[in-house]
């Protein structure tokens, strides 16, 4: 069922939240705790805005078991605005192409679900940035 | 053997790079199985088959020590403990035994640790064999459990697959340094020729500029071509001290010069610099200078295509190449078998097959054999120094080694 590994997870899933490092100000995400390049403690909790663009991006054709029914799906790399990149699923495209640079923000979506008596997992995927967002 | 007994003692209390009392490593006999979709042989059968005939190889020497190379076993075959069933099943019940795991790169890492052990002295012989069971599950859970060697909780919860990954680095590179969308069949059009002449070989055919071209993709813009096939196999390694070898029977001896691993982040997304292949940059560079050997030494590089995108990221982190420019090198006469620069002269993961942590293995013994000669047709002539990098997850982890034939009649 792995509902506690879920649920332990549930600020970063659902609001994206970091840790920014006391000491050089790198803004980190997921949390590590241990800075990546200062090397000191950053256990300071940072709130991501949620906003970025497509570093790099694909398609799943072939999912892996947990996936096969929203297969096939658009997978990205993003570059969050505060420095990070995050692996997530991109969504609500329409017909839009998608392309390196492309600005979008963070929503919450269903990423998978483990059969009848499973959960179901929630948690971000980005979608092209609203207009209404852009300005803000 | 006297001139062997003298090299070692002109290197003086140990090797160059290495602490004092260590010993060269041989590799004394190699073991390969055909890679494919093994149906009618379990995991612990094909695990026999690459012993029995790595021992042949090396003609009589019994192994103390067994380290397994192998990912997926638990997950696919429910099976873990895996040192202790096959020393058994091998008829080696008793031996110090264990199973090495670093995702793709476990066959170097499990190799290097019987490099050490057998270095120190602490071990005199050494049995390393890389196994790998796929085709016991369908797609999808082989997909899932490929993907654990990514960040559970942030990769593969978002559905990455590790086809996926490299096609967002594939991406990103041909975003990067403006390559054009076929720049890499090259890598998998030599691989493919290869391999006709393997007959471990998976797809012994040679494949078409034009049907790279119109394969069907497998997340975009990686394609069916630029994938190594999953499959199972199994090869073995012997390693020995020279001191321990039963007197040679003509073929050269191949010496491990050096060995390294190294690790980066784990997740893509975590790495600084998603296309520098830190891991893979650090291990070549430290086993080169522990063989005190340089790159330009090198005479073929068994690099680890298990998609083509991983292929133009190694001659770069190895050297082969300047960053942004390892496309470049896609090209009969820089990497096909009379190359400049031979790279997967047995077909690599593209045509070989990719049987995970057996890989390293298999690139291993096919670099011995090109050293002894062995090879046959696909022989790269007066090959003496090979470089052997095999890559973890995205390159997480890396492990290079630098083999080499010692001079003949030794």
């Amino acid at each position: 069922m792995e509902t506690s590994r879920h649920w332990r997870l549930r600020q970063q899933r659902y609001a994206l939240v970091g840790e920014v490092c006391p000491s050089c100000e790198l803004k980190i995400f997921p949390p590590r705790d241990i800075c990546p390049d200062c090397g000191n403690e950053a256990r300071t909790i940072f709130q991501f805005s949620g906003r970025g663009e497509v570093y790099s991006h694909t398609t799943v054709y072939q999912a892996p078991a947990g996936h096969t029914e929203n297969s096939p799906y658009p997978l990205a790399i993003v570059r969050l605005e505060e420095g990070p990149l995050v692996t997530a699923q991109l969504t609500d495209l329409a017909d839009k192409p998608v392309e390196i640079g492309m600005p979008v923000e963070m929503v919450t979506r269903k990423l998978r679900s483990d059969g009848e008596r499973g959960i179901l997992v929630y948690g971000y995927k980005f979608r092209p940035r609203l207009a209404r967002a852009e300005q803000s | 053997m006297t001139e062997r007994a003298d090299s070692r003692s002109s290197r003086g209390p140990g090797l160059p790079g290495q602490p004092n009392g260590w010993s060269p490593v041989l590799v004394a006999g190699i073991g390969m199985t055909p890679v494919g979709e093994h149906w009618d042989v379990s995991l612990r059968n094909l695990a026999l088959d690459a012993i029995s005939a790595a021992l042949e190889d090396a003609g009589g020497l019994r192994p103390d020590a067994l380290y397994v190379a192998n990912m997926l076993a638990p997950a696919l075959s429910g099976q873990s403990h895996l040192g202790a069933l096959l020393a058994d099943f091998a008829g080696l019940r008793g031996i110090e035994a264990t199973t090495v795991e670093a995702a793709g790169a476990s066959g170097g890492v499990a190799a290097r640790q019987a490099y050490l052990a057998v270095a120190s002295g602490a071990v005199e012989v050494a049995l390393v064999l890389g196994v790998e069971k796929v085709t016991d599950k369908d797609s999808g859970q082989v997909e899932a459990a490929l993907a654990t060697a990514s960040d559970a909780d942030y990769e593969a919860i978002q559905g990455v697959t590790a086809g996926a990954q490299a096609a967002l680095l594939m991406r990103r590179y041909f975003h990067e340094h403006r390559a054009p969308q076929d720049a890499l069949a090259g890598f998998s059009l030599v691989a493919h020729q290869n391999a006709v002449s393997n007959p471990n070989a998976m797809f012994r055919k040679a494949i078409s500029l034009e049907q790279y071209s119109n394969a069907p993709m497998v997340s975009d813009p990686l394609n069916t071509y630029d994938a190594a096939p999953m499959a199972d196999g199994a090869a073995a390694l012997i390693l020995a001290r020279a001191a321990t070898l039963l007197p040679p029977d003509g073929r050269p001896a191949v010496e491990i010069a050096g060995s390294a691993v190294a690790t980066a982040a784990m997740a893509v997304h975590d790495l600084p610099d998603p296309l520098g292949l830190p891991a893979g940059a650090a291990s070549a560079q430290a086993a080169l200078e522990r063989a005190a050997s340089q790159v330009e030494q090198v005479d073929l590089f068994e690099l680890h295509d298990r998609f083509s995108i991983f292929a133009a990221l190694s001659l770069e982190a190895a050297g082969f190449a300047e960053r942004g420019a390892g496309w470049l090198l896609a090209k009969q006469a820089e990497i096909a078998l009379d190359g400049r620069i031979p790279i997967c002269t047995y077909g690599g993961s593209k045509a070989r097959g990719e049987p995970g942590a057996a890989t390293g293995i298999y690139q291993l013994a096919e670099a011995v054999s090109q050293l002894q000669g062995r090879a046959g047709k696909n022989q790269v002539a007066g090959a003496s120094i090979a470089l052997v990098q095999c890559l973890g997850g995205s390159g997480a982890t890396a492990a290079t080694h630098v083999l080499r034939r010692m001079a003949n009649g030794t």
